[in-house]
């Protein structure tokens, strides 16, 4: 293939936004995932966004059908996928319709016209083509024969017709990327090791790529080539990563750095099941993965297997949770290491399963029966997922306590580049089993507590001299035993709020650049991409703005009320209706303001910038 | 993969935990908790290598009485939480103790699919055809028509048939035994411990207060020798004070039958088609006329535990370097970059 430039202009770019768009079937979330990965072999920071509806195959070309991939690469460190495109590659009208809103003027638009037939235009409602009407002359448009090129294309190579439409995804890419001047090396073997059983379909795929690549470089509809030179980035060695990826490989470092077998019940839901199906490749750590017959099987096989001195893991979405509650309250109960993943979507009921939001907050903290208290923990980015998942295991495995981590569709879904750590920089998590009596008479005590940590020793079956019964039942102090003494009941209570209350978590650090700032920004989990561009962005126009980002939502920072005092205006933007907010509120009596957005799409940061930008200059 | 047995010099005290037994006086779980810890020194298991599961209800405070470990868990999700116990864990032997709303009303489907993977359990329903713990609602194992708290005009409910749903959900040991029987307790409980895989064991269990002689038809001296069948291995299916009646299978016929005289089946619990146990247990209903105990059905296929077990021996057979080394060759396996 040849990679010369040509005659063509090259003009310096310091960021693009594209968004591939096209039916469901089109094979957008591949392309976009292929862009991504040679946009990161050239070193640019990069931020993803993918965005497509819960159904397989909704109905072709419809708008409910629609999928699409956004990605946002840049010459510095970016925090967001991008609020709108700069380029959209609209697959067919539908593609086109459900996106164009989110488009700047003077845009540029490629569209596939072989789909703009009078059918195709009529399942949307154009009556006539957005394409002949004038309707997008604000934007670039770049009309291109993609499908009927792709099949010209393979004509040679005698594959089937149908196969040879499929392919006109790869020939879109290789226009993209010959105009962004992406090196294409990773997807050429990419396609190799994809189709390894079909060496029609390598070729294919690789001769549209090679079409799409040749198009831009001799057709004169684009007179322009671009560059974004590598990010400056921390020296060292990066890959590209999901949330769900690194929440994945997180656990399997848990299980490393704890030296105890992870053992996943799991039953199969959106937008959790990749990390089901990353783990089960992992055997050979000692990983056991069970999906199990529902979401409480799949939490009780979890517990069992802590009980029985595993680290025990579940992952689920919200409807989950739910699910999960009265063996989550049995955990704390039984004072057991467990750790519950959450990959938050859009609720309530079955809600936008494959949209984002942050509204399980709540049932994260409060969601059980009875006074049932338990750490929360929430990644603020894809790679972020990687360490959370560790810092979960260590709560859950040094307070005997379930520990539940929040992640959400947004996160999960993105992506970003990773600073890879080695194993031997990530923490030593590992915890004794009880092995001997510890009451003085030589009984063992089951609930007889750690005076530095609150928690209850791990004597796990198999251990001679320490066989104890523990159940749900209310326990006396101590001995373990059933307690329906009104004391001792006071006493454990108020005993498992304080032991979650003890739990050592790092200080809330602030972001405050010239120190000026009379308003801090407060925000957990996801929205730490869209927050931090916004911030930025008001820095840079000269407006001062303090931002804090909470990991740990229980116990919170110890510092967390020392730092709220300092500012005169406290804002909590949440994708929920203000859970955070209310907590913040009632605990530390301040008059917080919060911004909502409930939409199922994460922030752009241009919302924050807006809002933020009132709140610093009218208070 | 079973337990190690060793030498122990073990007797039924050591099995009996320093917790004061709480059921009612005269409830049938009294004799079954008395063979079970007769019956365990025989077993030649440390007592540190087993465990009590169990829910909810009147059945499940058992674990707290056994001197051995032991989770008293929440309603209906012993076999779930058992599961999770014996797959990571395969050298316990671990046993759930459930009852029949535990087990098949809330745990339905916990129940079946640990029998479907044939889970290294096993599972002891107490069956008192009665909600005990809560005050007297009738049970899914309860007759149609019985009035209890809740039903004064009758339940419209249909019974489970626990023989033939333990059948229909792919078990491979079935058995059924009865409270006041100790020594049958005892050999069934013997026959479900050799068993490998799921094995599942219903226990007549008589609930003195809220449904006194629910069995008394196949327990009293006087009618049980004309209803009680036992089901021996190897021998003739017969049953009456003279062993007058056969269980016969007529040409022609899906099912079983009771007659007199005839030619009688003669039990055989291995027969791989479930059909043969399923047959049997259709003789009896919710009026226990004609109600076998003892093994129904003992088969063999691999047990969940082996089968997850050899896929983790063999994965790790192919482990190539320490967890550190194999940790950060994993975090490297992708397309990466490095940046100067």
């Amino acid at each position: 293939m040849s990679v010369s430039a040509g005659a063509k202009r090259v003009e310096q770019l310091d960021r693009v936004v594209i968004r591939f768009a096209g039916d469901s079937g089109d094979g957008m979330q591949l392309t976009g995932d292929r862009f991504t990965s040679e946009t990161a072999q050239l070193g640019n920071d990069i931020s993803t966004l993918p965005n497509f509806p819960a159904e397989i195959r909704a109905p072709a070309g419809t708008l409910p059908g629609v999928s699409s991939f956004q990605v946002h690469f840049a010459d510095y460190d970016i925090l967001t996928p991008g609020d709108s495109p700069h380029v959209l590659v609209a697959m067919n009208p539908a593609a086109l319709k459900a996106n164009l809103s989110d488009l700047p003027a003077g845009a540029d638009i490629i569209v596939n016209t072989d789909e703009f037939t009078k059918r195709n235009l009529a399942k949307v409602g154009y009556a006539v083509s957005p394409l002949e009407d004038g309707s997008l002359a604000e934007y670039a448009v770049h009309p291109v024969a993609l499908t009927s090129m792709t099949v010209g294309a393979l004509a040679e190579l005698g594959v089937a017709k149908k196969d040879a439409e499929r392919a006109k995804n790869m020939f879109a890419l290789g226009l993209l990327s010959w105009m962004y001047s992406r090196p294409f090396s990773s997807t050429l073997r990419f396609l190799e090791s994809k189709f390894a059983k079909r060496p029609d379909l390598v070729a294919a795929n690789k001769a549209a790529f090679q079409a799409g690549w040749n198009f831009g470089e001799t057709t004169e509809d684009f007179a322009v080539r671009y560059e974004i030179k590598p990010a400056r980035m921390k020296p060292g060695t990066y890959r590209n990563i999901t949330g769900n990826q690194a929440l994945a490989l997180g656990l399997v470092a848990a299980s490393v750095r704890s030296k105890l077998p992870l053992f996943l019940g799991a039953y199969p839901i959106t937008p959790a099941s990749d990390i089901l199906h990353e783990l089960s490749k992992h055997k050979k750590f000692g990983i056991t993965t069970m999906q199990a017959e529902d979401e409480i099987a799949a939490i009780g096989a979890a517990l069992g297997a802590s009980y029985g001195g595993a680290l025990g893991v579940t992952t689920t979405s919200g409807p989950g949770v739910a699910l999960k509650g009265e063996t989550i309250s049995l955990a704390i109960a039984l004072e057991l290491p467990l750790v519950i993943v959450d990959v938050q979507r859009a609720g309530p009921s079955t809600g936008m399963p494959t949209k984002t939001e942050q509204a399980d907050l709540n049932m994260a903290l409060y969601g059980r029966h009875g006074e049932a208290p338990l750490a929360v923990i929430a990644p603020k980015s894809p790679s972020d997922c990687f360490h959370a998942a560790i810092e979960a295991a260590r709560i859950a495995l040094k307070y005997r306590t379930p520990v539940i981590l929040l992640s959400d569709n947004y996160v999960a879904n993105g992506s970003e580049p990773w600073l890879l750590p080695s194993s031997d920089e990530l923490p030593d998590i590992s915890v004794e089993f009880t092995t001997g009596a510890n009451g003085d008479d030589g009984r063992f005590l089951p609930y007889l507590r750690d005076p530095e940590t609150m928690a209850r020793p791990w004597a796990i079956p198999g251990t001679p001299g320490l066989e104890h019964r523990i159940g749900g039942l209310e326990k006396a102090d101590k001995t373990g035993d059933i307690s329906y003494d009104p004391a001792n009941h006071e006493h454990m209570v108020r005993t498992r709020a304080a032991r979650i209350e003890a739990i050592e978590v790092p200080e809330l650090e602030v972001e405050d650049a010239d120190e000026h700032a009379r308003v801090l920004v407060l925000g957990w989990g996801s929205t730490y991409g869209p927050i931090g561009a916004a911030c930025r962005a008001l820095r840079q126009r000269g407006l001062p703005i303090a931002q804090a980002h909470l990991r740990h939502m229980a116990p919170l920072p110890a510092n967390l009320g020392e730092v709220l005092a300092a500012y005169d205006k406290v804002v909590i933007p949440e994708m929920n209706l203000g859970q955070l907010a209310h907590v913040i509120r009632a605990k530390y009596l301040v008059d917080a303001v919060p911004f909502n957005q409930v939409s199922g799409l994460p922030f752009t940061a241009a919302t924050l910038e807006n809002m933020l930008e009132d709140v610093v200059k009218n208070g | 993969m079973a337990s190690p047995t060793v030498e122990l010099k073990l007797t039924a005290k050591d099995f009996k935990s320093d917790q004061e037994v709480r059921w009612c006086p005269g409830c049938g779980d009294y004799s079954i908790l008395a063979a079970m810890q007769r019956f365990m020194p025989e077993l030649g298991i440390p007592r540190e290598n087993i465990v009590f599961v169990s829910g909810i209800g009147c059945s499940s405070r058992f674990p707290y009485y056994m001197n051995t470990y032991g989770m008293h868990s929440i309603h209906g999700r012993a076999p779930a939480i058992a599961t999770g116990l014996s797959v990571s864990r395969p050298d316990l032997s671990v046993w759930v103790v459930t009852g029949d709303g535990d087990a098949l009303s809330i745990g339905g489907n916990h129940l079946i699919h640990a029998l479907r993977r044939n889970v290294n359990l096993k599972i002891l329903l107490f069956n008192n055809r009665i909600y005990g713990l809560t005050k007297g609602q009738y049970s899914p194992t309860s007759e149609l028509g019985k009035i209890t708290k809740s039903t004064p005009a009758g339940s419209a409910d249909s019974p489970f048939n626990p023989i033939s749903l333990a059948l229909g959900a792919e078990a491979t040991f079935v058995a059924r035994t009865i409270d006041s029987d100790a020594k049958h307790l005892q050999s069934v409980m013997r026959a479900a411990a050799e068993h490998q895989g799921s094995a599942f064991v219903e226990i007549y269990q008589n609930c003195n207060i809220f449904n006194d002689g629910a069995f008394e038809l196949i327990k009293d001296p006087s009618s049980r020798d004309d209803h009680l069948i036992r089901l021996e291995q190897g021998q003739p299916i017969t049953f009456g004070a003279e062993k007058q009646f056969s269980v016969t299978h007529p040409a022609g016929s899906f099912g079983l039958k009771v007659e007199e005289g005839g030619e009688a089946l003669v039990h055989d619990a291995t027969v791989d088609d479930p059909a043969y146990a399923f047959a049997l247990s259709r003789l009896s209903g919710s009026d226990l006329g004609t109600t076998p105990i003892g093994v129904f059905r003992n088969v063999q296929r691999p047990s969940y535990d082996e089968l997850i077990t050899k896929q983790l021996v063999d994965a790790k057979s192919q482990a190539d370097g320490t967890a550190d080394e194999m940790l950060d060759a994993l975090l490297n396996k992708a397309d990466t970059w490095t940046i100067m």
